[in-house]
């Protein structure tokens, strides 16, 4: 009887830990959701601030956020699964491969603020981009770049090997079999990993805080070197400088909701499309 | 035919070499930028010094303070955290029916995504007002807050990744207990727990390295004064917090400037020994439960 | 007996890193004639057979000695085009591989990455290579289907019908009934039989029934060595070698 008894307790405690867990993330999303959805209109997602931020709305953080994601994923996708298709298409399995491989997994584990010191260091001053959207869209990219490298590897690695040697002996040069079998046999896996990083650019703000983040701007951005106006800093600013703190709280409010649709929305479009993509290989 | 063929590997070579060119750069960068600070402070000094007023005459480059900020918060976040997060993944992998786990698995997937700018403001708002007035304090941003956010931050990500660890263990394992007479409890106790050990250790070291290098949260919630705390209560500063707050600031080249890449370099190397220990416990794992991956 | 030798193995030996696989292996094999491969697993009759497309190519740390020569040119010369002599030798796997891709798809590959571009073309060959396969009646409505949703023998008969579209001249079959039923083996066996008009066939088997039904020559590998080569008649009825009666008698396999 004493056996069942622990058995009951040890379980009633994990059935609280995820009653506890579901509790606090779901009040986050409770609290930014009914006090946010006070604040967002079609003003305030399509106007620029005024009042020196404590009127109006957010449409140039959504733009800025928008460029930002844009460039970095322009400058990461072809980037990092040209780097998978290498090591796993074309380099032979050595010990310099697993050097690499070891070092992009290490590098996908390294604070994103660092990678903030990386761009200001080598973007903003070096290259002499300024603090931009240039410099930022790098910075970001190179963030994401070590999980783009390692989705991509990973959809790679899950193509049979047997229908490569069946192109190849089709008399299909390696490159051919790469394109019309490998790619696009590996493709929802790559942009599962290319989707969840979307969302992970979308939300970050330690990289850009030095090399492309603004507080308030009046223009939109005209160039690629001009300051952005993101969410997330936006949210940050709003919180720490200024002198209406009540009033940029509410609009502070707007921001996180419409920052946690964005990045909610994006990552339950990876998590599905992953989700069938499991159920397609079990078939 | 076979020229294209060699374009295209030559191709794919040179953007590999690039990309990697990145993460090293990456590396280069800190320790160039990080190393002139110990022309102006001893490597003892720097990380033991138990002051830190990088803009006073003369500066003062301790980082000791900033150091155990990073070590207090990231303490208490992990006791937040590791329990929660391990027990909720115990619960869907174990107790959770079918169509649960369905439902909780992606769910707590998708929540890991929720920036951390988020729950920062969150903390500032509802959780620091909140520890405040609980315990009587002078102003609610303080380590103690600090830990709780991060922690429930980090819940979705170690929980994730530890049911992952417990779902690879073989039905056989658990059946073999039956057998034996061991009821559901005993069964996870001694059998399944010990059995995905390495591999929920895994997932609770890359959820403590994530703790260690989250910068927003703690930017905001912490408090921010650079003083080495005795108390969850007292407000404290942790290294990225520091980067993220003074970088602004620290005029290109200076000592201050250096300063901050130095403190960056050692949140990397922190970070990179965390990944290297999981890496090697998961391998490990992976070779005891006979997965060839 | 035999109209004249399409492919020439003359002295191969194939090494993995240090661990030869295949030693001294001279045999020839006849045009228009089915050739099987036997022996116990582990032999090296499937890298054997693979040597004979470059197969074993993508195999680093890989070392090949001697010469196999193809209507008299050795494809292993470095002046050959590895490309041009998969598509004259074509391959059909032990576990049906098609892409996931449609049926007419996967059998239209093949001429696409040779770049042929004329529709009608590739059309009439693949209807063509289909009813070669005896496949076209159970997939005539439903080209456009994935080929994944075909049952493992269709699969595999989608395959051959794959490899006859790009129009080889040899085509080696690598246990090709290795993880198909007792039916869609029969079937595949009759279609080799059918095929051996138009091609040279190599397969390799571990199935000595198999080699007895469809095989004009057979060779018997064991332990990396060529023990027997002949007639198939010969060698199932008066082995020369006593490895070979061994095997044949199943005393060990």
């Amino acid at each position: 009887m004493k056996k069942d008894n622990i058995q009951n307790l040890g379980f009633l405690v994990l059935f609280l830990c995820i009653v506890i867990t579901l509790f606090f993330l779901g009040t986050i999303i409770f609290f930014v959701v009914v006090r946010g959805a006070k604040v967002i209109s079609l003003s305030f997602l399509f106007e620029a601030p005024r009042r020196a931020m404590t009127e109006g709305g957010v449409a140039p953080a959504i733009i800025g956020t928008f460029y930002l994601t844009l460039g970095a994923i322009i400058f990461a996708l072809p980037l990092g699964v040209a780097c998978a298709i290498y090591l796993c298409e074309y380099s032979p399995k050595s010990f310099v491969v697993n050097i690499i491989r070891m070092s992009i997994n290490n590098l996908a584990g390294v604070p994103s603020v660092v990678f903030g010191l990386f761009g200001l260091a080598v973007f903003v001053k070096f290259f002499n981009f300024g603090v931009s959207i240039l410099s930022g869209s790098l910075t970001l990219g190179i963030l994401v770049l070590p999980s783009i490298i390692s989705a991509s590897q990973e959809a790679l690695l899950a193509v049979p090997r047997s229908i490569r040697e069946a192109s190849l002996s089709l008399g299909a040069s390696s490159w051919q079999t790469i394109k019309k079998i490998v790619i696009p046999t590996a493709l929802p896996g790559i942009l599962t990993g290319v989707i969840l990083s979307i969302g992970r650019i979308a939300g970050e703000t330690a990289p850009i805080m030095f090399t492309a983040a603004t507080f308030y701007i009046k223009k939109y951005p005209s160039s690629i070197f001009s300051e952005v106006m993101v969410l997330p800093y936006h949210i940050y600013a709003l919180m720490t400088e200024g002198t209406h703190p009540d009033k940029q709280t509410a609009i502070a409010y707007g921001c996180a909701l419409i920052l946690l649709i964005l990045v909610l929305f994006v990552s339950a479009l990876a998590i599905v499309i992953r989700q069938r993509q499991r159920s397609y290989h079990h078939a | 035919m076979r020229i294209k063929e060699t374009i295209y590997k030559w191709i794919f070579t040179i953007f590999a070499f690039a990309s990697l060119l990145f993460l090293v750069g990456i590396v280069v960068v800190l320790f160039k930028e990080g190393l002139p600070i110990f022309k102006h402070v001893k490597l003892v000094a720097f990380l033991f010094g138990k002051s830190w007023y990088p803009t006073y005459e003369p500066a003062e480059y301790g980082i000791l303070p900033l150091i155990m900020g990073s070590v207090w918060v990231t303490v208490g976040a992990v006791l937040v955290s590791v329990p929660l997060g391990v027990g909720s993944a115990l619960y869907l992998d174990e107790l959770a029916s079918y169509k649960q786990k369905a439902i909780l698995k992606p769910i707590i997937e998708i929540l890991a995504s929720i920036p951390s700018i988020v729950f920062g403001f969150f903390g500032m708002v509802i959780v620091a007002p909140l520890i405040q007035r609980i315990f009587k304090l002078p102003v609610g941003l303080c380590a103690l807050t600090a830990s709780i956010i991060l922690g429930v931050m980090a819940i979705p990500t170690i929980c994730s990744l530890a049911e992952d660890a417990l779902s690879y263990v073989p039905r056989s394992f658990r059946e073999a207990s039956f057998a034996l007479g061991a009821n559901r409890w005993q069964t996870l106790t001694k059998v399944v727990v010990p059995a995905a050990g390495s591999g929920v250790s895994t997932s609770i070291i890359l959820g403590v390295s994530r703790i260690v290098g989250e910068t927003m949260t703690v930017l905001m919630v912490s408090g921010g004064a650079a003083m080495i705390p005795v108390s969850f209560f007292q407000p404290v500063r942790p290294m990225t917090a520091t980067i993220a707050a003074e970088m602004g600031e620290a005029a290109m080249g200076s000592a201050h400037y250096h300063a901050l890449f130095a403190i960056g370099l050692i949140l990397f190397l922190v970070t990179l020994v965390f990944n290297i220990i999981a890496e090697l416990i998961s391998r490990r794992f992976r070779i005891k439960l006979g997965l060839n991956r | 007996m035999h109209n004249g030798t399409r492919i020439k193995i003359s002295n191969v030996s194939f090494y993995y890193g240090n661990l030869k696989v295949l030693s001294n292996i001279s045999m020839d094999i006849y045009k228009n004639q089915v050739t099987a491969i036997i022996g116990p697993s582990g032999c090296g009759k499937s890298t054997f057979i693979r040597l004979l497309n470059r197969m074993n190519d993508l195999i680093t740390k890989s070392k090949l000695e001697g010469s196999i020569y193809l209507d008299n040119k050795d494809i292993y010369k470095a002046k050959e085009d590895v490309v041009a002599i998969r598509r004259l030798v074509g391959m059909v796997f032990q576990k049906p591989n098609p892409f996931p891709k449609s049926i007419y798809e996967n059998v239209a590959y093949g001429l696409e990455v040779n770049n042929i571009k004329d529709k009608a073309f590739i059309e009439h060959r693949v209807i063509e290579s289909l009813r070669k396969a005896a496949l076209w009646n159970e997939v005539k409505d439903r080209l456009h289907d994935s080929a994944l949703k075909l049952s493992g023998g269709q699969q595999q008969r989608l395959c051959i019908a794959r490899c006859l579209a790009v129009d080889p001249e040899v085509i080696l079959f690598d246990e090709p009934c290795a993880s198909l039923d007792p039916v869609s083996t029969k079937k595949i066996e009759e279609l080799i039989l059918e095929l051996k008009s138009d091609y040279t066939i190599v397969i390799v088997t571990h199935n000595m029934q198999q080699a007895a039904r469809v095989s004009d020559f057979t060779a018997f590998l064991y332990l990396g060595e060529l023990v027997e080569f002949g007639h198939t008649e010969k060698i199932f009825t008066v082995p020369k070698n006593k490895k070979t009666e061994e095997y044949l008698t199943g005393k060990f396999g």
